[in-house]
């Protein structure tokens, strides 16, 4: 299908739209019940008075000051880990290239502990996850680098990383004291609760800077995917693009999991999820973004309520949902 | 068009060269003081025994791999200091090997050949249609459109591949080893391919293992041994028993391929095989 107008034109194809269409009306679906449902219900007219400044100001307060900040957080930190996971995975061609395989999400998560242990703030804690996952990237690039850096070896060293900061992890919990160590517990298996605005605003300041970087690298990526020659003899320029996508991607999770804790499994399922449903041959940044924000606003919807009152982390529900939807679209393939 | 050529030859005129070329990977140095001009309008094939380094002049060319010293020219301009997409408006290269994305149909990869003509707010002109319409004709993969790539024979697969190389309606195409891993009737199939498409009157270079193909589609050959080029020229004046002794180590006879009269290399048999034969 192809739109033009002018000299301009743009190719699109159904399925995916559709797909996206999909996605973005359950994101709606779920925001709108995260909004609505909980221990207060708040009817769907008065959320739209109450985002809208014109309601009760019960209403407002929950929907406004306590519900909408947890569910933006959790819509945004998806759409980051969704589009940084596809980034990887296109670059390393390979599924198991996600962030969270590739030792990122254990940089960030070492980088969270020693603030945890050193009493830093929830500021703190956030600046040094992302500051962990920076000095990771940085380590995994510079070790797999030889005449650029191919897939494979990302991977590879990637994993040797990721084992060694798992190790080192688990030492500084054992050295914590029991309070840090529960802190960092807590954090560690990934949480929207308690979010507000001031952890919703910096993730999509990051985000408004970062997915326009990827979306202008998104086209060169998939011919990429197709071999370095082959897209060099395009007119790409292979490294540069790498660059860039490796600088937003590294990013990407860095701030989500500065916002969330290291939230598994998203990176890893999203562009998975999101590539079978649009069924478009390779990377799609678009439909990972929106397919990793529905994956975890409904992870966290049923954190809240799955069990209540007792509230479950939402790193336990995305392994459980995003695992399952997997599971059976790889079974429902395979016929 | 073979007039064409045949000026072009006369009058030495390329688009394309490099000269003082020093090719190395890392520390391994593969060539020195390489100096090649590809004729304009020729089917230039470069030939030589493996690890000879046609495959790396043929990057070198294709400008995937920085020459060491020297460089490579385009039109008169060192190709390396030419915007990169200019580059791969007149200059296209079907590498060895190439990833087939996951899913993808037939006329999606031919699309992508289009990339260095499109731009962020003209991803599908008009030129896109046809040149991909064109392409897949002239390559005969117009049923096979709506397949999926993966799920293709190797023959069809390489003719996609070209397919997309030709979408990107470049004068000059490099192809290196574009019949590898292809059984005998689609290994012909391809050549015969390229043979229209440089009689249709594109540059067509390209890196091959059979001698005797080379020397019935080149023509110019261009044949190496160990980093360096021994001889260059029309196969039918070049190619000797002398010549395939010192570049392959072999002993051969020559005779006329019967069927288009370009030298077709014949092995001899070993002394004790030729016994053998004559008493059976």
């Amino acid at each position: 299908m192809t739109v033009r107008v002018g000299p301009w034109s743009v190719r699109l194809a159904p399925r995916a739209l559709i797909a996206c269409l999909g996605l973005v009306a359950a994101l709606c679906v779920v925001s709108v019940a995260a909004l609505s449902t909980g221990e207060f219900t708040v009817p769907v007219p008065d959320i739209v008075r109450a985002v809208f400044g014109q309601g009760t100001p019960v209403a407002e307060l929950i929907v406004s000051r306590l519900r909408a900040p947890r569910v933006v957080t959790g819509l945004l930190v998806g759409a980051a880990f969704g589009v940084s996971g596809a980034i990887f995975q296109s670059l390393t061609r390979n599924p198991l290239g996600s962030p969270d395989f590739i030792g990122f999400t254990a940089g960030a998560s070492t980088g969270g502990i020693v603030a945890v242990v050193a009493g830093g703030t929830a500021t703190q804690i956030a600046g040094g996850a992302l500051a962990g996952c920076m000095v990771t990237a940085l380590l995994v690039y510079a070790l797999a680098f030889r005449r650029g850096v191919q897939g494979y070896r990302l991977v590879l060293v990637g994993i040797g990383v990721n084992a060694l900061l798992v190790a080192v992890n688990s030492y500084l919990l054992t050295r914590a004291n029991i309070n840090d160590a529960a802190t960092a517990g807590a954090w560690l298996t990934g949480s929207l609760s308690g979010r507000g605005w001031d952890h919703a605003v910096p993730v999509a300041l990051a985000l408004a800077v970062l997915l326009p970087m990827c979306a202008a690298v998104a086209r060169p990526m998939r011919m990429i995917e197709m071999g370095d020659d082959a897209a060099r003899s395009m007119g790409i320029r292979v490294e540069a693009v790498r660059a860039v996508a490796i600088t937003a991607g590294v990013l990407l999770a860095g701030v989500a999991t500065a916002a969330a804790g290291p939230v598994v499994f998203v990176a890893l399922a999203a562009p998975q999820l999101a590539r079978r449903l649009t069924r478009s041959p390779g990377v799609t940044l678009g439909a990972s973004a929106l397919m990793g924000a529905v994956l975890l606003t409904a992870a966290d919807l049923a954190a809240q309520r799955l069990l209540a009152p007792t509230q479950l982390p939402v790193g336990v529900l995305t392994a459980a949902i995003g695992g399952t939807y997997l599971a059976l679209l790889l079974r429902k393939e395979r016929r | 068009m073979a007039s064409t050529g045949l000026s072009a030859r006369l009058t030495g005129s390329a688009r394309l060269s490099g000269s003082d070329l020093t090719l190395a990977y890392d520390r391994r140095v593969v060539a020195t003081g390489l100096k090649v001009a590809i004729p304009d309008a020729s089917f230039t094939v470069i030939i030589g025994p493996n690890a000879c380094g046609k495959s790396t002049l043929l990057r070198a060319l294709a400008r995937m791999l920085r020459p060491r010293t020297g460089a490579v020219h385009l039109d008169g301009s060192v190709i390396t200091s030419l915007p990169s997409k200019e580059v791969a408006r007149r200059l296209g290269l079907l590498p060895q090997s190439s990833i087939v994305p996951d899913a993808i149909t037939v006329a999606d990869l031919v699309a992508r050949g289009r990339y260095p003509h499109q731009r962020l707010m003209r991803q599908w002109s008009k030129a896109d249609e046809a040149a991909v319409a064109e392409a897949m004709r002239a390559t005969d993969v117009t049923e096979l459109a709506d397949r999926i790539v993966d799920e293709l024979s190797g023959g069809q697969r390489q003719r996609v591949w070209l397919a997309m190389a030709l979408a990107q309606e470049t004068p000059i195409l490099l192809l290196d080893e574009p019949t590898t891993f292809l059984d005998i009737s689609h290994q012909i199939e391809v050549l015969d391919l390229c043979a229209d498409l440089h009689e249709a009157g594109r540059t067509m270079v390209a890196v091959l293992h059979d001698l005797n193909q080379a020397c019935r589609y080149a023509t110019h050959l261009i044949v190496m041994r160990a980093g360096e080029i021994v001889a260059e020229g029309d196969p039918a004046e070049i190619v000797t028993p002398d010549l395939v002794r010192s570049v392959f180590d072999l002993r051969c006879e020559i005779i006329p391929d019967p069927q288009s009269g370009t030298p077709l290399i014949v092995p001899m048999l070993a002394g004790s095989r030729r016994r053998v034969r004559a008493s059976a």
